[in-house]
């Protein structure tokens, strides 16, 4: 509890992500060469889908990162607006736009990906419906912090719907999936095969891994600049900007 | 010391007959959901058709989504005026508990807008060709349904009413949360016409009421102490 105080106070944050950042963005390189090596040119084309699926190697990472990041944004929202820390808050007005990239990203290589499989750009399915949905709730959540004026009233308030929004979320998944069966059946050719081989699961765990790392690195970068920007009169501030 | 159940009560009570009497007293403001629910449900065969059985396929979306885009534009009423004259800061200082305030303001607001959309739906599904008999399935979806949406509504109101220009941010922070509700209750009318069984829809919607009714009003309270910071 004593270190985790000590972190938690914005100057003492910001050296110790300062040290972090180069080694979690160091890995996260060197993860993506390796995945993405063994991902596009070691692993075997696909029976049915040939090269084109190789796109999974980056959708479906990013996918599952659109929640895990959604989960820790309100996760960290949730621990700012009960126990009143700062940084909380902070790391999770900073999750807000990588999430939100993530779910676009998959979105984006979703769509990629359907139209050689499936023959169109964009289907309503299950899956794609709600990943928009999850996009929509991040674009909330980033209007409602840009919206106010003072800082921690935005990260109060944005918390709150982001919090909100975790309780929903589970909501709106079952029942896109039930709105789906019930509008379409089983139309589209749904990637689901029994096992996925060795050799494509491994580059896929080392993307997902890489991509982890990324996040990481990133909100902890973000968060150092809006602890910096946030903490500007006080003069640990001033006498760091003096050193550069 | 006066027995506390019967004090939150009569606190609820309270707020909920001022804002009744409030509504009434603004028969303009009252009416201008109904309006815009009637106008946005007659658009739709002015722009697709106005032939009968296509009318009857989208009648259960369109009158969804009319009710839902009528309560999302009324939605504001629950805490701006309150908010903009400073009764609200009051009645956030006074000794009851928020939640129990908030529960009685959004019942006044379902009072003066979802239940008078409700009452007004069965006209307008006349009017988009649905039979009679199906008539009951709409008003009773609505009925469950809209109490969810005002809320639902209050959280989003209560984040943005603090805000100069608050209204799209609201509609952009709360449909989202909304598309579980408009699923099943259009979902419910259309297996009606379809003459199968709606009782699994109305179940769901009803346990997202009781869930929406547990929750909201304490995320709204929470949410109404950041706005009054």
């Amino acid at each position: 509890m004593n270190f985790f105080h000590r972190f938690a106070s914005p100057r003492e944050f910001f050296r110790i992500a300062g040290y972090t950042v180069p080694w979690l963005g160091g890995a996260t390189l060197i993860l993506i060469v390796v995945g993405l090596y063994l991902g596009l040119f070691v692993a075997p084309a696909d029976y049915q889908q040939g090269e084109s699926y190789r796109i999974i190697f980056i959708h479906v990472p990013a996918a599952w990162m659109s929640l895990f990041v959604y989960m820790s944004m309100a996760g960290a929202a949730a621990v700012g607006l009960i126990w009143k820390i700062k940084l909380a808050h902070v790391i999770a007005m900073s999750s807000a736009p990588i999430g939100a990239s993530f779910t676009l990203l998959a979105l984006i290589t979703g769509s990629l990906w359907g139209k050689p499989m499936w023959g169109t750009w964009w289907v309503w399915d299950a899956r794609l419906t709600s990943e928009l949905i999850l996009l929509f709730l991040y674009l909330g959540i980033m209007a409602l912090y840009a919206a106010f004026e003072e800082r921690r009233s935005g990260q109060q308030a944005a918390g709150i719907l982001a919090v909100v929004g975790v309780i929903n979320i589970p909501i709106i998944h079952y029942s896109v999936q039930w709105w789906n069966t019930l509008h379409q059946g089983a139309t589209v050719t749904k990637f689901s095969a029994p096992s996925i081989h060795l050799s494509m699961l491994i580059p896929l765990l080392i993307m997902a891994a890489a991509f982890m790392l990324f996040y990481a690195a990133t909100v902890l970068a973000r968060a150092r600049w809006e602890v910096l920007d946030q903490e500007r009169r006080s003069t640990w501030v001033n006498e760091y900007l003096e050193q550069l | 010391m006066e027995n506390t159940e019967s004090s939150v009560y009569s606190a609820f009570i309270a707020i909920f007959r001022r804002d009744l009497k409030l509504a009434l007293r603004r028969r303009a403001e009252l009416i201008n959901p109904l309006a815009f629910f009637v106008i946005v449900v007659s658009l739709f065969p002015l722009g697709l058709s106005a032939d009968p059985p296509t009318l009857l396929r989208i009648a259960p979306g369109v009158l969804w989504i009319s009710a839902l885009l009528a309560t999302l534009l009324s939605l504001e009423s629950i805490f701006r005026s309150d908010y903009e004259d400073g009764s609200l800061e009051q009645l956030a200082l006074s000794h009851h508990p928020l939640p129990v305030i908030v529960m009685g303001k959004v019942a006044a607001h379902w009072c003066t807008t979802g239940l008078l959309l409700t009452l007004l739906s069965p006209a307008l599904g006349v009017s988009l060709a649905m039979p009679m008999d199906k008539l009951g399935a709409l008003v009773l979806t609505l009925i469950v349904g809209t109490p969810t949406l005002s809320l639902i509504g209050s959280i989003g109101v209560a984040l943005t009413v603090g805000l100069r220009r608050g209204g799209i941010l609201l509609a952009l922070l709360i449909l989202p949360l909304y598309i579980p509700i408009l699923i099943f209750g259009a979902s419910a009318v259309d297996m009606a016409i379809a003459d199968l069984e709606v009782a699994g829809q109305l179940y769901l919607l009803t346990a997202m009421l009781v869930l929406s009714l547990t929750l909201a009003p304490f995320a709204t309270a929470i949410a109404l102490r950041v706005t009054l910071e």
